[in-house]
């Protein structure tokens, strides 16, 4: 990783996380660790069955219980239906409590506060629930059997389970195969992966005297828990304050309104006491969101030198029994299925089917890993077919600075082949592959992903990234903004941006971020990797403006030639060519003041993405190979060590940039070899880390990385995403790697000791 | 059911709680002393992220009856750095190395970490590693984790002199 540091030493300096002293020490403050007074504590009834009508629901004895202070079920709320596709309300499909009708195990039916836990666990076991039991379907090809029951038959316009479509249409395919020497069409399985972040999701609400609601959440979106609680609750979004502590992770899993929100909100107010939700493992891991299972087929045209011809690919998504994210992961499945290399022609039709599964929604790569698991298991395929090296076949076909999808996306960095070049280098990749001992193998993958998303499903009528910085006349500035962090280190990295350009040392920045009555109004948080590129965008924006005031005062103060720079560093604001021409960012500040009578030095940064075509203003590249050994009698993988080179753009805080990598590769390691939901007729049977089996430091293999140098002009300081992408390429790496240690090419994953065994006929 | 008075030593303080006979200790410690450096992953013994000493020993406080903590000395995350300007070499190194991201499994990794070279201060990387198998994180893929324990281990080993 390169030394330079960039911007007064700031950008690619690798400072420690500022939150970490907190974090160490156990003060840092999570939701389920704030405790007001006179708190009570929720528990939300959900459903056992799949799919059934609610004929009815008796509280009475519930409510009866001594130390209840308020039982909920769906016809007590305004029953107002949400989601975060408000673009199409159609899409919106959720009632924050089920009225009519449960569609999965776990749909939320009634909801308890009491004066302690195991009260509301009580009064949760008195509450009876009468179930007329419908037909359920929880498979993709049940869903959309002929006569399967439609999971939301209230939606007139939906005349099947498809919820939503998605077709991209570029170019004649038909014609275009007819000029292939090679096609494959394959068709590939891939499985339900949990988020597992560590802290299960917690809620705390509190009510004033008003009824405008405050909460302490679980979330990474605070402005969209903040527009949705408002709606459903049917109060202005003003008298919501949506306040974000610090969250144990979130992975794409922590970003939707949740019922438990509206529950602790709504009994809040009705109680007028604070109410306070904090969910146990096993309901997170019974119903909790998921990445999106998904069936896949991709046909794919080479010509004999390798040179791609066309593809047209597939994917319905099990989407579970509401829209959840998923409609974005349709959409972003099939843009995926068009990166990394040049199709010339490319057709994409994506599906979203509901089933009675429990609802799938963002996760780390949204639709990226499932498209790519399945284009670049192809591509190792292809290159065995064409006789050309897996590495080779890539760089051949690798998108580079420049390539552009019409009228979808313009690659305005790329530091793919070089990426790949490096792997291959660094691993003596083409040597090792001939040379390869028995039972061990290597394999790669590859990975492309956004920094952040343009399409604005929310439809929110703000700006996309939004950020307030204050300068003040002791030197120091305050930054407030909405971009919120998760554990992914944003905190740091936009202190460090603002820092960086102000001249200022990133502990004269004051932070506040993640609290909807303080921080700019509509930034839409912490997803998609947007935060890097958008926020801090937003923030030299806002930066940009504070330096034009300050330059003024030195240029007055010390009559500058309107030609001379002024410069910003040290804490101190100078003539560039002179630097004693010169004073104190704090000094600068003071004359600013006394010049505006008494103003305070405020600037607001914004960034939306215009004219960046309709998927991201910038995407990440990288390759990564595995190396494992497969024992012969248990089919059991060991991953031994991943070598991955990336091109993130100008790295802000390389260790930051490292952690990301090292987790996501523990991630892509579970998804891949032994993270599985165990499921039965719609019931998650593995619901403790005892069976849901996350790596822990035992599984983990040697981890060696190196960074592809580009500067990407649409980011702050060349900065793009870093971190999400590389939850991507383990999987078909890993996959690749097991096939050529025992020539099993896995086509649905996971990748199982029974399913090696099976392909050599061992069992 | 009647409570039962339970009396322990939490960070050297003397505390005295009437706790259900079935309570556990973590549920103590967060909810009566309101000690919330201790997190709470699974309640059933498998993520390591209420990792506390009871006389020295780790344990999963999700797992520990209350009233089995009674007269017993208990370290929690809160007990183990005094200050942010008194940290203890394991924290100071979790965080120079980069071993915390959203520090959820944090304290319970730096007690984990504490029993390991409380009792071992030399431990090799696989012995590191085995040491945190109880104990999940979703974030880092451990690799900081274990080289933030290895400085750790040298810095207990050779301490340096205040400057
Ligand atoms: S909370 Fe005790 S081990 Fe997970
Ligand atoms: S830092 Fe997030 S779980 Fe370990």
């Amino acid at each position: 990783m390169s030394a330079i540091k960039g911007k007064n030493n700031l950008i690619g300096a690798s400072i420690p996380r500022i939150d970490s002293p907190a974090k160490v020490t156990g003060k840092a403050l999570y939701a389920g660790d704030i405790i007001l007074p006179g708190m009570l504590h929720g528990k939300i009834l959900k459903s056992t069955k799949a799919h059934a009508k609610i004929l009815n629901i008796d509280i009475s004895r519930a409510l009866a219980l001594p130390g209840v202070k308020d039982v909920i079920v769906g016809k007590d709320t305004p029953c107002i239906k949400f989601g975060n596709w408000r673009l199409f309300p159609n899409t919106q499909d959720e009632l924050p409590l089920a009225v009519d009708k449960v569609r999965y195990i776990g749909d939320e039916i009634a909801a308890v506060a009491a004066i302690d836990p195991d009260i509301a666990e009580e009064a949760l076991s008195l509450i009876k629930v009468e179930y007329e039991e419908l037909p359920a379907v929880f498979s993709i090809e049940d869903a959309l059997a002929a006569g399967a029951p439609l999971i939301h038959d209230e939606n007139k316009e939906l005349k099947s389970n498809i919820s939503l479509d998605r077709k991209i249409d570029v170019g004649d395919i038909e014609s275009a195969f007819k000029t292939a020497d090679y096609i494959r069409e394959d068709t590939f399985v891939v499985h339900p992966h949990s988020h597992a972040y560590m802290e299960p999701c917690a809620t705390l609400a509190e009510t004033d005297s008003e009824g405008r609601v405050t909460i302490y959440t679980s979330t990474q979106t605070p402005y969209i828990v903040q527009c949705l609680l408002a709606s459903t609750l049917g109060i202005p979004e003003n008298h919501v304050r949506v306040m974000k502590p610090a969250v144990g992770g979130g992975f794409g899993g922590k970003m939707e309104l949740r019922k438990w929100e509206f529950c602790a909100a709504f009994m809040s107010r009705r109680t007028g006491r604070p109410v306070r939700f904090v969910l146990s493992r096993q309901e997170e891991l019974e119903s909790g969101r998921r990445r999106h299972g998904m069936n896949l087929k991709s046909k794919v045209g080479f010509k004999k030198d390798g040179t791609l011809v066309a593809k047209d690919f597939e994917a319905y998504l099990n989407g579970g029994a509401y829209n959840s994210m998923g409609p974005t992961a349709t959409f972003l499945c099939g843009n995926f299925g068009a990166m990394l290399y040049r199709y010339p022609i490319y057709h994409y039709r994506g599906y979203h089917v509901y089933t009675n599964l429990p609802p799938a929604g963002a996760m780390r790569g949204f639709g990226a890993p499932q498209a790519m698991f399945i284009s670049e298991s192809q591509m190792n395929m292809a290159a065995i077919d064409l006789g050309i090296d897996a590495i080779d076949l890539r760089i051949k076909n690798a998108m580079v600075t420049g390539d552009k999808i019409e009228g979808v996306t313009t690659i305005s960095s790329a530091g793919f082949v070089e990426s790949l070049e490096k792997v291959a280098s660094e691993t003596k990749w083409k040597e090792k592959k001939k040379n390869l001992p028995k039972n061990k193998g290597i394999g790669i993958g590859c990975y492309s992903f956004i920094s952040g998303g343009v399409f604005n499903w929310f439809n929110t009528q703000y700006n996309f990234s939004a950020c307030e910085v204050r300068a003040y006349d002791d030197g120091t500035a305050h930054l407030l903004t909405m971009s919120c962090d998760i554990g992914q280190g944003s905190d740091t990295v936009l202190r460090q941006i603002l820092a960086a350009d102000l001249g200022l040392a990133v502990n004269m920045i004051r932070l506040t971020a993640g609290d909807t009555a303080m921080t700019p109004k509509g930034d839409l948080g912490t997803w998609g990797s947007r935060v890097t590129l958008m926020n801090g965008n937003a923030i030299l924006d806002a930066s940009k403006k504070i330096k034009e005031q300050l330059a003024k005062m030195v240029s007055i103060k010390f009559n500058l030639n309107v030609i001379h720079d002024v410069a910003f560093g040290d804490g101190k604001v100078f003539a560039k060519a002179n630097p004693k021409y010169g004073m104190t960012f704090g000094e600068a500040v003071t004359l600013w003041v006394k010049a505006n009578r008494g103003e305070e030095l405020i600037a607001r940064g914004v960034y939306t993405p215009r004219d960046k075509g309709l998927t991201t203003p910038a995407y990440s590249f990288g390759a990564q190979v595995a190396e494992v050994d497969v024992d012969p009698d248990t089919g059991v993988v060991t991953v031994e060590k991943i070598t991955t080179a990336h091109d993130c753009g100008t790295v802000i805080n390389p260790l930051g940039v490292e952690g990301q990598l090292e987790g996501a590769i523990q991630m892509g390691i579970g998804y891949t070899l032994s993270e599985q939901f165990a499921m039965k007729n719609g019931k998650t049977l593995n619901t403790t880390f005892l069976d849901y089996k996350v790596p822990s430091a035992e599984d983990m293999p040697q981890i060696v990385s190196y960074k592809v140098d580009t500067y990407e002009k649409e980011g702050p300081f060349g900065a793009k995403e870093a971190g999400e992408g590389l939850a991507i390429p383990t999987a078909p790496a890993i996959s690749d790697a097991v096939f050529q240690a025992t020539g099993y090419r896995c086509k649905d994953l996971p990748i199982t000791p029974e399913k090696i065994l099976r392909s050599k006929g061992k069992i | 059911m009647p409570k039962v008075n339970v009396k322990l030593k939490v960070n050297g303080d003397p505390y005295e709680v009437a706790v259900n006979p079935s309570g556990t200790l973590v549920e103590v410690l967060r909810e009566d002393l309101h000690l919330t450096g201790t997190k709470i992953g699974c309640q059933t013994g498998d993520c390591g992220a209420c990792t506390v000493l009871v006389n020295g020993k780790s344990v999963c406080s999700c797992l520990t009856l209350a009233v089995e903590a009674q007269e017993k000395e208990i370290i929690t995350i809160e007990g183990v750095g005094l200050s942010y300007d008194k940290l203890h070499p394991i924290q100071e190194a979790f965080i120079n190395e980069g071993a915390i991201q959203c520090g959820y499994c944090t304290p319970g990794m730096v007690l984990s970490a504490k029993h390991l070279l409380d009792k071992n201060p030399n431990p090799s990387e696989l012995q590191i590693r085995q040491a945190l198998s109880g104990n999940l994180c979703r974030c880092t893929g451990y690799a900081r984790i274990v080289k933030a324990i290895e400085v750790a281990g040298e810095k207990m080993k050779n301490p340096v002199k205040e400057k």
